[in-house]
């Protein structure tokens, strides 16, 4: 391990990290913007031009608002929680391939922090982690709401988790292997495994917004009937690690989503533009088409918030377990029926 | 540099479950279990088990901890509530600890430890390896454990249906 290396890495990192802090911040502005242009209204337009500084005076209002920690509750847990949140949510992006490798000053250098060769199942980790900031957040809030929220929380993720698993399992299925960024070389030019697993692409998706507590599954967060749930003791900062976080998981399983199904940055014709631009400008288109891809499914995020209404938690159970968990099941049969078919003529 | 790892990150399990045991709030029990189990990950990633420490950090992490955590919750327990032990389930406990403590001594003794450890095969725990061993040679042992589970499956499913057809 040579230090340049280590450098190489260490500035990916850092310009990982940034880019993921800033999409999140502007995501609270588009949020708020899609929210506008759906009810018809203006939306934030009194920081910057178009309301474009908004996101910052949000920030300083955060930082500047006073910090509240309620004597009953559990002092240290109650520090951890928001914090465990936005570290499970920022550690995701490390397997995730952001572009083919880019010719930079004579030096090829890898657009992915690791490839690991189990990294699905890492980023599956990962998610089956997030809960823990949720959980020891409302339990350490000492308040009934708070852990009610907290319990909805981890009831929710653990059931669509084992759809989402199984969705994955099928494309695992056609794939032969667990590392991103070979699922991603996979999908070269319009190969995208969307158009072999669109059931399982739907399933993922559906259980990326119960991972995620985005409407219409944010029972956790159901200010109707639980104040403000999980974070209603929590002030700010802290209160912002945790809306923070939200974000950022919606990046990254946004990331997640066009990686696996929507052929990360992989697009038609870029053999043509390869050839033509040279090894330093053509992954950067490519690892531009990625981010396009990103914002889009950010956007379908914040439409669908503003367009379906909450579900209500039994009915959140049963489509877990009664409606995604046997088509996720149904879908990995049919796959493997027809990869065996093919195989053997 | 990995047996230098090793022994930290073994101090580390160490310590985690005892505080595990010396915790006297049942949350703070399992948070330092899943700390354990994190360390447990890392013992497998030091063995290059790959797989076994991503399912590892999944199932216990990532899954079981959560419901333990989520039971606890509900119960809600409390110094108050919970109720004190009699000095004759102590005695019991500190027979049976004791027991435990010879046999692993006994077993420790047969072994021979002072043998550095070698993997006979270390590229068994990646993926592709160990998914080969299971599916060829532990067809049957695999496919037998999974209708283990699928059983207890099922039964945890009748027993939380009792209910429902007394009524």
């Amino acid at each position: 391990m040579d230090t340049g290396f280590i450098i190489e890495k260490f500035i990916l990192v850092a310009v990982i990290f940034g880019i993921s802090l800033v999409i999140a911040m502007y995501s609270t502005y588009a949020e708020r913007k899609v929210a506008a242009f759906l009810q018809d209204r203006l939306g934030p337009d009194r920081a910057g031009p178009f309301g474009i500084l908004q996101p910052l005076a949000d920030g300083v209002k955060m930082f500047m608002k006073e910090e509240i920690i309620p004597t009953t509750s559990n002092r240290w847990l109650f520090i951890v929680g928001p914090g465990l949140a936005l570290l499970c949510a920022c550690i995701g992006t490390a397997v995730i391939p952001w572009g083919t490798p880019v010719l930079i000053a004579g030096k090829t250098i890898s657009l992915q922090v690791t490839d690991i060769n189990v990294g699905v199942l890492y980023i599956f980790g990962v998610v089956s982690l997030g809960v823990y900031g949720v959980m020891i957040g409302g339990w350490a809030s000492n308040n009934k709401y708070s852990l009610l929220s907290a319990i909805r929380a981890a009831s929710q993720n653990i059931s669509y988790e084992i759809a989402m698993g199984l969705s994955i399992i099928a494309l695992l299925l056609m794939t032969n292997t667990l590392s991103l960024k070979e699922i991603v070389a996979q999908q070269h030019g319009l190969n995208w495994n969307v158009w072999y697993q669109p059931l399982g692409f739907i399933i993922f998706m559906v259980c990326s917004f119960a991972e995620t507590n985005r409407a219409p599954f944010d029972l956790p967060e159901c200010e109707t009937e639980l104040i403000g749930g999980y974070h209603t003791e929590y002030s700010s900062m802290k209160l912002g690690f945790y809306l923070f976080a939200e974000y950022i998981n919606m990046f990254v399983s946004s990331a997640v989503m066009a990686a696996l199904y929507w052929g990360g940055y992989n697009y038609p014709g870029m053999d043509y533009v390869a050839t033509h631009l040279g090894p330093t400008w053509a992954p950067l288109i490519g690892t531009g088409v990625f981010f396009l891809k990103i914002v889009l499914f950010i956007f379908f995020f914040m439409w669908v918030r503003w367009t379906i209404p909450r579900f209500r938690y039994d009915q959140l159970m049963n489509l877990g377990w009664k409606g995604l968990i046997p088509l996720a099941i149904a879908n990995i049969i049919i796959t493997g029926v027809v990869i065996a078919i093919i195989e053997k003529f | 540099m990995s047996t230098q790892v090793f022994y930290f990150v073994a101090t580390l399990s160490i310590i985690f479950s005892l505080m595990v045991i010396f915790a006297k709030n049942p949350i703070h029990s399992v948070l330092y279990l899943i700390l354990t189990f994190f360390t447990f990950t890392v013992h497998y990633v030091l063995l290059n088990a790959q797989f076994l420490a991503v399912v590892n950090f999944i199932v216990y992490m990532g899954a079981i901890m959560v419901l333990f955590l989520f039971v606890l919750m509900l119960l809600n327990l409390n110094k108050e509530t919970e109720p004190s032990k009699s000095p004759l389930i102590k005695i019991v406990g500190v027979i049976a600890g004791g027991c435990l403590i010879v046999t692993l001594i006994g077993s420790l003794k047969a072994a021979s430890i002072s043998s550095p450890l070698i993997l006979k095969n270390p590229g068994l725990g990646l993926v592709e390896n160990l998914g080969k061993e299971l599916f060829g040679p532990f067809l049957l042992p695999f496919e037998l454990s999974s209708l283990l589970l699928l059983a207890a499956m099922v039964g945890a499913v009748l027993l939380s249906k009792r209910d429902e057809v007394e009524a």
